[in-house]
């Protein structure tokens, strides 16, 4: 029995600030892997991962192998990868085809590709049983609540919650600013994803994708390197992709201050509304032609001129529209948190642009960049420091507002903390949704 | 260039990462010099069509080792320290007009900080020149063994 109900769950986020048990209670994150991942929509893939009938990913979300597969009729399911008959995993590759049919390697039962039973070797053995009445009988369950945005797949493992387009709202244009910069409207995954295993909390991780006040402290020594390697150039000289992405790490307080920022219901936010660390990536005039010849060019200036620093579509992922990349974050354990950061191509778009996307999370997001070492530093140390007396609150009195309390979306300074609160807010909500009490 | 003394070399230029003499290590890239760790280990053709872990120029090398000097680069406290066990280099290639080779070195590496300590395993390609007398790195690839798997920021290098 936990001993977290649904009011001692409530009282661990304040409106201003946070227990410290929300990110070191292993029993807390197993109510999460219980509750909160199975109420929230979680991304599993993107579809250009899975081109052709029988191709195939393999997913853990909350502890849930699941098994992503396209269809013959070309549609998408989502399986778990579990054999209806002894629970072995029907495939151990991240990514691969599957033929015709899913077989499963231990006894050799086989399914089609939605899932359904299609022979079992020496079926006789069965003849008079109650398996064809039972849920092994039916085949590979299904996920039954997946949606596709864009491309973008998302599932809800339970039947509580709000449907996709409530749940996700006004977020959702997040994602097709990024799928719009492809003049086909199109996205491919290419270039490999970057994996990390930190040791912390996913929650300090997805905070911080939204914290505009670390940079200039959390990144000072590899700014000021850039800033020294590039003194003395003049302005207008031509910077080389790789300084174009640092050097705007080291803008000061106001700069990522008057970026802006806006959080929508149920957690999601969009970090610089009004411009970001993104927006003076260099023009790149036949790409622009191409834009405006697919979108008009009122639609396509609007789509290229908004550059947010990130979007979050809560709880699982963060997205970058330019330069075209998402971080998907996977909760491994309590203290463990799994960092994938994903490249695009957007099809028929600049060649530049997928080089953008691939260096930005080659320097920012791989596990030898220079960047990210102090962030990961600093999520470590949290998580132990959080184990210190005298103080088990979390702040995140930043600009808060208790007239915030009774709105929905709202549009506010870069700096201010309510886009951590608003998550907090949508912990608690999807937390306590299936709690009896 | 004669086998015994290229093989020195690579020996000494492991031997100075282990003892954070970077900028000495920076010194033996020639000027358009790679230090590369393709995401996808040996099986990587480019680096245009898929990414690598690090990619980097003598700017951006520069970039790390200044940073790594720098007392806020917070997460070197504690430093971390490293050590690179080499199998004896193989020949690949020599081009002896060109003053050029190609060496391939199994090696695993560990790095520790503070209570961490992480093992990797692969083997070097090194595309080695000869300029004004001195060999020089053109290129060294690093050709991890750890492809696919979640990784633990790796400080140093590999």
């Amino acid at each position: 029995m936990s001993r977290y109900g649904r009011a001692d769950i409530a009282a661990l986020v304040e409106e201003d600030r946070v227990h410290r048990d929300v990110y070191v209670s292993a029993e807390l994150f197993a109510l999460e892997q219980r509750h909160f991942f199975a109420n929230t929509w979680t991304y599993l893939g993107h579809a250009s991962q899975v081109p052709e009938p029988g191709d195939y990913i393999t997913v853990e979300i909350a502890g849930r192998p699941l098994l992503m597969v396209r269809q013959a009729d070309r549609g998408i399911r989502v399986l778990y990868n579990r054999c209806a008959h002894k629970g072995a995993q029907l495939v151990t590759d991240a990514a691969g085809h599957l033929g015709r049919t899913i077989r499963c390697p231990y006894h050799a039962w086989a399914y089609k590709l939605d899932g359904s039973l299609l022979a079992v070797p020496a079926q006789a053995g069965y003849d008079g049983t109650r398996l064809k009445d039972c849920e092994t009988g039916r085949g590979l369950s299904a996920v039954k609540h997946v949606a596709i945005y864009r491309d973008f797949v998302f599932v809800k493992l339970s039947d509580a919650g709000p449907g996709f387009a409530d749940y996700f709202g006004d977020v959702l244009p997040s994602l097709d600013n990024l799928a719009d910069r492809s003049p086909q409207g199109r996205l491919r995954v290419e270039g490999g994803v970057l994996r990390n295993v930190i040791h912390c909390n996913w929650k300090m991780y997805l905070e911080n994708v939204n914290d505009t006040v670390h940079p200039l402290s959390a990144h000072e020594s590899a700014t000021a390197a850039a800033k020294a390697l590039w003194a003395g150039q003049p302005d207008d000289a031509p910077k080389p992709m790789a300084m174009e992405q640092i050097l705007p790490f080291g803008a000061g307080f106001e700069f990522f201050d008057r970026m802006g920022g806006r959080v929508y219901a149920n957690g999601h936010s969009v970090l610089g509304v009004n411009f970001s660390i993104h927006s003076g990536y260099g023009g790149l005039p036949a790409y622009e032609a191409a834009m405006t010849a697919a979108y008009g060019e009122k639609r396509a200036q609007a789509i290229l001129q908004q550059s947010p620093q990130n979007a979050v579509c809560f709880p699982s992922l963060a997205v970058k529209g330019s330069p075209q990349v998402v971080r998907v974050i996977r909760p491994l354990a309590v203290d463990r948190t799994l960092i994938e950061a994903w490249s695009f191509r957007a099809e028929g778009a600049d060649e530049v642009l997928f080089q953008r996307s691939m260096t930005y999370n080659r320097l920012v997001f791989s596990p030898m960049s220079v960047v990210a070492h102090d962030d990961v530093h600093l999520f470590e140390t949290i998580q132990r420091g959080l184990n210190a007396g005298g103080n088990e609150w979390v702040s995140l009195h930043r600009d808060f507002n208790r007239a915030e309390l009774d709105q929905e979306t709202q549009t506010v300074n870069g700096a201010n903390e309510i886009l951590m609160r608003n998550q907090f807010r949508a912990w608690v909500k999807f937390m306590t949704l299936t709690m009896d009490e | 260039m004669d086998e015994r003394h290229l093989f020195e070399f690579i020996a000494h230029e492991a031997r100075l990462l282990d003892e954070r003499r970077w900028d000495e290590w920076l010194a033996l890239f020639s000027d358009d010099g790679r230090y590369w760790v393709p995401l996808a280990g040996a099986a990587q053709a480019d680096r245009d069509t898929h990414n690598s872990l690090a990619d980097e120029d003598r700017l951006l090398l520069s970039l790390r080792i200044e940073r790594l000097k720098n007392p806020r680069a917070h997460s070197e406290h504690p430093p971390t320290r490293c050590q690179h066990v080499l199998q004896p280099p193989s020949m690949l290639r020599q081009d002896p007009d060109a003053g050029a080779c190609e060496l391939h070195t199994p090696f695993i590496y560990f790095e520790l900080r503070g209570e961490r300590k992480i093992v990797l395993a692969g083997s070097y390609r090194h595309h080695l020149v000869r300029a004004a007398g001195q060999i020089r790195i053109r290129l060294k690839r690093v050709d991890l063994l750890d492809v696919g798997s979640a990784l633990p920021a790796i400080q140093l290098f590999p």
